[in-house]
């Protein structure tokens, strides 16, 4: 019996990968258990799976054979407390990763999403601003390639330049390039202290908070239509600094200071459920105010780090035959003209077709020196778009994709030009 | 048409260089023990410019070498004899600074600091801080992914540089990231940053500018010896402080540091820590106070405080003069750019000392203490018959000893020509092979900077339509090329 027996069973009615019903699924608990069930299935096409709570963004895959599933290859193989690292099998739970003794890994994720599957999806929440992105805290990596080799990259110290860093090729590459079996991060004190400073400021005003002396953690709005926008700043360091800078920083914005985060702080600004739009946004910081205007304008809630350009902005959009009838009748008209006009009703929402709407927010995008990703679309529309948009680079990345995986057996489709 | 003619065509007769004797200004980098004369040398002065000559030597399979300010230490500017060098020193323009976004855009063949200088009137810097900044080039620091003494805190060239255009090895000009973070697809900047000038030339860098902190305090420590000192750095990590740098310095490269810039350090000192601080003021002083806490709990007999920008200077002087003031007391050395686990410290200093005994060699040490970077300076007289092969053996001896806790065999100055043959004790030939299938996508046949970081090239495969007929430099011989 070859490995593919022995793990793989019949896919139930949960393995499902962005409406793509799986055939098998198989969880490995080891790497060297991951690479002979990888070469095993060299005809197979795979999704990996780790926690799923990312599972179903994006393109679905072309074709799915085989969901490998990283359930069983959990656990915290090292915590070096004096070097500020440890190392984590792919499928451990990301809320292990958030409370180590004294310590932290200190990526914004949800707790059952895993340290391999926020690493692939290239995650990330309002401390980026202070600790970047799993791009700069993951200093090594294992990788089952498609061909079945166990292949590492980086090690156990931050600082390291032997050979390509090909940790930051595989975060944020969607399981397109291998199996991630193991993950060595790079940890932080866990602050001894930290405040919030929460305002009605316009995301205008994040600007002032980033030129002066605050060294915000987190610095974060959420904008909605019809509502006051909000800006909401983490401080972290010592009781008495924490407190002087929170003190000033409620001055500077007229806000207060609270020892919780507001409501929205890292949560997703769409509601749960398949006729949802929602995207990622990114743009330079001096352009993070129109994009938000443009989220709003288009009847989006919108919110992120405005300290460093990465916001996601989503609303309901509730399936309508695609008629020119069904599209709403103000829909060319500017937010504020709308909101006056009694035909727009007094519960704003989204306006006219999802597709124009991604249009829409991709030019918005554009102009603030960003990209606008889709990661998700109602059904009907998702076919309709390019829910990665255009990405410069794109020649090189198509024959990146051909070395590493040439039979494009790993998640095919799921990644940018369709790769 | 041959390359030679090709690039006359390209370029002014005053940015190709032919002449034997000008190009040996070109023959080595910062490690100057390797020489190789390059074929010719190209001053290129826009980007257009770098991508006609990448293509001209791709239609030619002739291979090419880019280089910045030439400052490297291991190698990986060094020409290739039958190669075209592409010196980036006359791209060297700001194009940009927008201190609302926190970026800058310039030329690769810019000086480091200048990108500080340019940004500091608006509150800003740029962070990477090589030893050699007043010279490197941004170019070079992304080929490298240079770090500094700074990047305990702050990080590498890798983390704030967020966009490139570069010249891919078929000479395509190709834009990677931008100036927003998270752009959609592979993070190919990514695995750029730091490829040693395999995967292409960079020629236009957005790289990301960093708030000029509040306060800034430095503190010079001096200790009888390095456990003591590596003992203090472990606590002040160990509190929960993260401190701007942690620098370490032993007797031997004090005493040579001394002799070359009279840095005044404390006398008798075995070992000196200098420590810096950096952020707003409140948090600067609660931690200052702790870090001094620290320093004399584990046996500092003399602490320092720079008073003002002139003291934190001093401070600074003879820690980044250390390479150049071994010179003073040893003809020759060779500088090692290993990295432990900073836990491993103590032991990893002792086996280094045991091991310089054993060969009868000196071994001064310098390091990134905060970090685990080693900079272990190996003395010796390339005069007396067989000191070169002692100082070779216990240099190779201490990349082991790197490898063997944990460590990488170089933490900032890169592998290029000089570490390629200890890539294989640090990796197999699976991980080797999986690095290379990137060189394979963006240089399938070999051409950009050939010979450096890896031992051994993968072979890439056919790719159909293109290159046909015999390799030029085989059939005709590389006269005929040029």
């Amino acid at each position: 019996m070859s490995v593919l027996d022995d793990l793989a069973v019949e896919a139930g009615d949960d393995d499902v990968v962005a409406g793509v019903p799986a055939r098998l699924v198989a969880a490995p608990a080891t790497t060297e258990e991951a690479a002979a069930l990888v070469a095993a299935s060299r005809d197979l096409t795979v999704v990996v799976r780790g926690g799923g709570t990312k599972i179903h963004q994006g393109p679905p895959p072309r074709e799915l054979d085989l969901i490998i599933d990283t359930r069983r290859l959990t656990g915290i193989v090292e915590h070096a407390a004096g070097d500020l690292i440890t190392v984590a099998r792919a499928g451990t739970p990301m809320a292990d990763l958030h409370r180590l003794p004294g310590q932290q890994l200190a990526l914004d994720a949800p707790p059952a999403a895993t340290a391999g599957g926020t690493v692939a999806a290239n995650a990330s929440g309002p401390r980026r601003l202070r600790y970047g992105t799993a791009r700069d805290l993951l200093i090594g990596i294992t990788v089952v390639r498609p061909d079945g080799r166990i292949t590492k990259s980086g090690g156990k110290v931050v600082k390291n330049v032997a050979g390509y860093d090909l940790g930051k090729l595989y975060t944020g590459s969607q399981g397109t390039l291998g199996l991630i079996t193991e993950c060595v991060f790079r940890l932080h004190p866990v602050p001894l202290h930290t405040n919030f400073v929460r305002s009605n400021a316009p995301p205008t005003h994040a600007a002032n908070v980033l030129a002066g002396q605050f060294a915000a953690s987190a610095l974060e709005i959420n904008a909605a239509p019809g509502s006051d926008p909000e800006i909401a700043v983490l401080l972290e360091g010592t009781a008495a600094g924490v407190r002087d800078r929170a003190a000033a920083l409620a001055r500077l914005l007229d806000g207060e200071v609270t020892d919780t985060p507001p409501p929205w702080w890292d949560t997703p600004p769409w509601p749960a459920g398949d006729d949802v739009l929602a995207l990622k946004l990114t743009g330079t910081l001096s352009g993070v105010p129109a994009l938000v205007s443009a989220a709003v304008d288009a009847g989006l809630t919108i919110r992120g780090s405005a300290g460093t350009g990465v916001l996601y902005a989503g609303a309901s959009f509730p399936t309508v035959p695609l008629s020119p009838a069904s599209t709403h009748p103000d829909s060319d008209q500017p937010a504020s003209i709308r909101s006056a006009s009694p035909a727009s009703g007094t519960a704003p929402g989204p306006r006219g077709d999802a597709a124009r709407v991604v249009a829409l927010l991709r030019a918005a995008a554009a102009a603030a020196g960003g990209h606008a990703v889709v990661l998700n679309a109602p059904p009907t529309v998702r076919d309709r778009i390019d829910m990665w948009g255009p990405v410069p680079g794109l020649d090189l990345m198509r024959r990146v994709k051909d070395q590493f995986d040439p039979d494009h057996r790993f998640a095919p489709g799921r990644f940018v030009g369709g790769i | 048409m041959t390359l030679l003619s090709r690039l006359r065509s390209e370029l002014a007769p005053e940015q190709l260089i032919t002449d034997r004797q000008r190009l040996r200004t070109y023959e080595c980098d910062g490690l100057s023990h390797y020489r190789v004369v390059p074929a010719v040398v190209v001053l290129p002065r826009t980007a257009a410019q770098v991508a006609a000559v990448v293509r001209a030597c791709a239609e030619e399979r002739v291979p090419f070498v880019a280089r910045g300010s030439g400052t490297g230490l291991s190698g990986g500017a060094l020409p290739h004899a039958d190669g075209v060098l592409i010196v980036t020193s006359q791209l060297r323009s700001v194009l940009e600074v927008r201190p609302a976004d926190e970026r800058a855009v310039v030329q690769p063949g810019v000086i480091n600091l200048h990108v500080s200088a340019v940004s500091r009137e608006h509150g800003y810097y740029y962070a990477p801080d090589p030893s050699s900044q007043q010279i490197c080039s941004i170019g070079g620091n992304v080929a490298e992914n240079s770090g500094g003494a700074h990047c305990l805190k702050y990080g590498f060239t890798t983390n704030h540089v967020t966009g490139l255009q570069v010249v891919t090895p078929d000479g395509d000009l190709v834009r990677l990231g931008g100036a927003a973070p998270d752009t959609p697809g592979y993070d190919l900047l990514g695995a750029f940053v730091g490829s040693e000038g395999t995967l292409g030339v960079a020629t236009e860098v957005t790289v990301k500018l960093t708030r000029l902190p509040e306060t800034v305090r430095t503190l010079l420590a001096a200790f009888t010896g390095t456990d003591q000192a590596g003992a203090a750095t472990s606590a002040i990590i160990a509190a929960g402080v993260v401190p701007a740098a942690i620098e370490m310095m032993d007797a031997l490269s004090i005493e040579a540091a001394e002799a070359a810039v009279d840095c005044g350090y404390p006398a008798g000192a075995g070992a000196v820590l200098i420590v810096e601080l950096d952020g707003p003021a409140a948090e600067v002083d609660a931690q200052f106070d702790e870090v001094s806490r620290l320093c004399a709990a584990n046996g500092a007999f003399e602490t320092r405080v720079a008073a003002d920008d002139e003291e934190r200077r001093l401070i600074w002087q003879g820690r980044k003069s250390a390479f150049a003031a071994v010179g003073r007391i040893s003809p020759d050395y060779i500088v090692q750019d290993g990295v432990i686990p900073r836990t491993a410290l103590p032991t990893v200093l002792r086996r280094i000392n045991e091991v310089a005994a054993e060969h009868g060699v000196r071994v001064a040490n310098v390091f990134h203490a905060g970090d685990g970077n080693l900079h272990p300076l190996v003395l010796f007289d390339d005069g007396v018959p067989g000191e070169a092969d002692r100082a070779e053996a216990v240099s190779g001896a201490i990349l082991d000893l790197c490898i063997e806790h944990g460590g990488s065999i170089t933490g900032e100055h890169g592998v290029g020509v000089d570490k390629a043959r200890y890539m294989p004790r640090m990796f197999t030939d699976d991980d080797l092979d999986t690095m290379q299938l990137v060189r394979c996508a963006f240089d399938p046949d070999g051409i950009a900077n050939p010979g450096k970081v890896f031992p051994t090239p993968r072979l890439c495969g056919e790719r159909p339509g293109r290159h046909r007929g015999a390799h030029p430099l085989q059939e005709t011989g590389v006269a005929e090329v040029f």
